[in-house]
């Protein structure tokens, strides 16, 4: 188990460098940075202005020592002035004396950087918007989970039935609707005048103070119905799996009741794979919740991303998405080690 | 003329879906007379859910044949007076009605919905196919060798899966790196795989006809090489390499970077099935009997293990082809790609979206319709899977 670990944590790291580098090469492209420094220095200075902006606040530098720094593995920029005394630098805050400088100023020493857009500093901004998509996260899973195993479970438990074609054709409409879809029509439907019910709201914009079932119900239910059909399908088709074990009928035919071999026998060997589903349904999650967020005006971690991704706000995009890739990341090992707890036919050597 | 109600909107909605309605019948009596003959095809009329599906999906198929008979307006033209008007009403002077309503600019939306099932039925299932090509080729000799190029391809493939969509598709269509030329290079690379692809099949099945084998690669590499070009190629831009004059294929730049970046995001899953079917079959007989008999690598892989692979296979590119359409979509939802004027859908619902309270008809038309066709591929791959487990 021990060299299993720490070959996927090896991995894991691995893949982690590898992928902030394409998103911070990605980034701070030419392009990019010459946008940042017309919209920091103003829209109409020359392209040697730019150069001389870029050389001044540390943007001159090869990509990969400028990676390093940003990562807090390299020393920190800084620039001197004329006499060789550093006048300003990475590390170097305003007002600061660069004698006490820290040298290395990365996200490893816990230094996100700073917001050119929300002007502030980038880890108190993803902090504060982690938590709100956290609340959502977690009625989303709250409502998701218990109904895609119930749908799932009572599909598969009698394989071919009337009451499995209906769920399943539920399960597999709602798989089959992407957030965009699902939550324009449940707007439609639920809040606007046209209908005329206007039970919930059509924005999520108030839910950020307090969470009240009108304004939340409809963001959550969007997330959840597409995971919901993703779900109920691994479970239907891993009950169904099950039920046609050997051990089921010798159970059935030890005179075993139907409801005690479900409950007793059946469930626990099939909910392996709706496991592993429901943890590698978070990186899609994720992409629903940015989906969500934007169509119903709740400033989360999705609705950040994409305003960083428009506005060319380097560092906030960059941890942006340092989270995001952890989320995948961790996920994917929690749902490895978890198949391999649940599952004892699988034995790590 | 006055305003239709909601008896008349459908009246005149399946009026001018007549050209459909005609090719689908036609197309199903065939397909249902002469099914014993059709082989896997035919079967799908047994099922009642795939021949469901399959009718979702062959009304879009029609409907982007023959938009232009269908359409009532031209999907750009604007008219200000019928700017959210609900569905029904009847234009300023007189001439005719907006079956569905105008949207926020004062298109109509049934005009414009139509237009952009071309848009998606051109390009979901072309781009699908892309990525099976990627991922057939990168896929099966991964599994079939394994050792370091599997681990390498593997951990590329994982890469890339790890990356979350919404972000990748921000960080390779905004402007900025499009103006870096990246898409096109990118396209440089994808685009040569199809072509690879069919000279290896071509070259691993008739190595022993040297003469006709060298024919038909000849032709291959000639007539691949050139649309390669063509497709790949755009005067003005940082891949420039045929002139005008020979440049058949004119992609507008901004459909040919939301191609690529929707192959790109769906390679890496077709390599995973493909290397782990191939995995499965390698063990059987008769792929030691092939290699027994001295058959060289690829022949195996590409003519013994690729034709038993294709029932799952079949079943997930009819998947893919919806969750290509979903990506499209999404792309479209975020205004990334392709222009804010195009009538395809995504782009369609992130405009009316605005007012989804007041006038949801531009924004649900659209909706229902990708959701229609979504739908229709997974029922479609559902009656597929059953009836290829049947036998």
């Amino acid at each position: 188990m021990l060299p299993f670990l720490l070959k996927r944590i090896f991995t894991m790291i691995l893949t982690a460098l590898c992928l902030t580098f394409v998103v911070f090469y990605l980034t701070n492209l030419p392009p990019n940075l010459e946008k940042l420094a017309k919209s920091e220095a103003g829209s109409r200075i020359t392209d040697d202005e730019v150069a001389s902006w870029l050389e001044r606040n540390g943007y001159a530098s090869p990509m990969i020592l400028r990676y390093g720094e940003w990562l807090g593995v390299v020393p920190g920029w800084t620039t001197a002035d004329a006499d060789g005394k550093v006048v300003a630098g990475r590390c170097i805050e305003k007002g600061q004396d660069p004698a006490t400088a820290a040298r290395f100023c990365g996200i490893l020493q816990g230094d996100w950087g700073f917001s050119s857009v929300f002007k502030d500093d980038v880890s108190k901004i993803i902090g504060v918007r982690l938590t709100l998509t956290g609340i959502l996260m977690f009625w989303v899973m709250v409502t998701m989970v218990p109904v895609s195993l119930l749908i799932g479970i009572l599909a598969g438990m009698r394989e071919g039935s009337r009451l499995d074609r209906s769920l399943s054709t539920f399960s597999i409409s709602t798989a089959a609707t992407p957030e965009y879809v699902s939550g324009v029509i449940l707007i439609a439907i639920f809040a606007s005048s046209i209908t005329g019910l206007k039970w919930f709201k059509g924005s999520a914009a108030s839910a950020m103070d307090g969470i009240t079932f009108e304004n939340f119900f409809l963001p959550v239910l969007t997330i959840a119905l597409y995971g919901v059909g993703q779900v109920a399908r691994m479970t239907r088709a891993s009950m169904a799996e099950v039920m046609t074990a050997q051990y089921i009928r010798t159970a059935r035919l030890k005179g075993v009741s139907f409801a005690n071999v479900v409950i007793k026998h059946a469930l626990r060997n099939a909910l392996i794979a709706p496991f592993t589903v429901i943890m590698l349904l978070f990186p899609w999650l994720l992409n629903g919740v940015v989906i969500v967020e934007t169509l119903f005006s709740y400033k989360g971690f999705g609705w950040t991303l994409v305003s960083a991704a428009g506005n060319n706000d380097i560092e906030l995009l960059l941890g942006c998405s340092v989270v995001a890739v952890f989320v995948v990341l961790v996920t994917q090992l929690i749902s490895d080690i978890g198949y391999v707890f649940l599952n004892p036919r699988i034995r790590i050597s | 003329m006055q305003d239709l109600g909601w008896s008349g909107i459908l009246v005149g909605i399946l009026k001018n879906f007549l050209p459909v309605w005609i090719s689908l019948v036609v197309l199903f009596a065939v397909s249902i007379r002469y099914k014993r003959r059709l082989g896997l095809y035919g079967k799908l009329f047994d099922s009642p859910i795939a021949m469901i599906g399959f009718a979702l999906v062959m009304f879009w198929v029609f409907t982007a044949i023959f938009a232009d008979l269908i359409v009532t307006h031209d999907p750009l033209a604007q008219i200000s007076q019928m700017k959210n008007k609900l569905p029904g009403t009847v234009q300023p002077d007189g001439a005719n009605w907006y079956l569905l309503g105008g949207d926020h600019l004062g298109r109509d939306v049934f005009s414009r919905v139509v237009e952009g099932s071309r848009i998606v039925v051109q390009i979901a299932p072309l781009a699908t196919l892309f990525a099976f090509m990627v991922g057939i080729s990168l896929g099966l000799p991964a599994g079939y060798y394994g050792g370091r190029l599997d681990t390498f391809l593997s951990f590329l493939a994982n890469l890339i899966l790890a990356f979350p969509v919404i972000l990748l598709f921000y960080l390779l269509v905004t402007p900025e790196i499009v103006e870096t030329g990246m898409p096109q290079y990118m396209a440089l690379v994808l685009f040569l795989f199809p072509i690879a692809f069919l000279m290896v099949l071509v070259n691993s099945r008739y190595y022993v006809v040297p003469e006709f084998r060298t024919k038909v690669l000849l032709v291959i590499a000639v007539v691949g090489g050139y649309l390669y070009l063509s497709l790949v190629g755009e005067v003005g831009t940082k891949v420039a390499v045929l002139p005008n004059a020979l440049d058949i294929i004119h992609v507008p730049g901004n459909i040919l970077i939301v191609f690529v970046s929707v192959v790109f995001v769906n390679s890496p899953t077709v390599f995973r099935i493909i290397r782990g079917i191939v995995l499965d079959i390698k063990t059987r007989d008769y792929v030691s009997a092939a290699q027994t008999r001295g058959e060289r690598p690829w022949y195996i892989m590409l003519w013994e293990i690729l034709p038993n692979a294709r029932g799952p296979l079949i079943v997930d590119f009819c998947l893919r082809i919806g969750y290509t359409t979903i990506l499209l979509g999404t792309l479209g939802f975020f205004g990334l790609g392709l222009s804010p004027e195009s009538p395809d859908w995504g782009s369609t619902i992130n405009a009316g979206r605005k007012l989804l309270t007041i006038a949801p008809h531009p924004a649900i038309v659209p909706a229902l319709a990708l959701m229609s066709l979504v739908l229709g591929l997974n029922l479609l791959a559902d009656g597929l899977r059953e009836e290829s487990l049947r036998d």
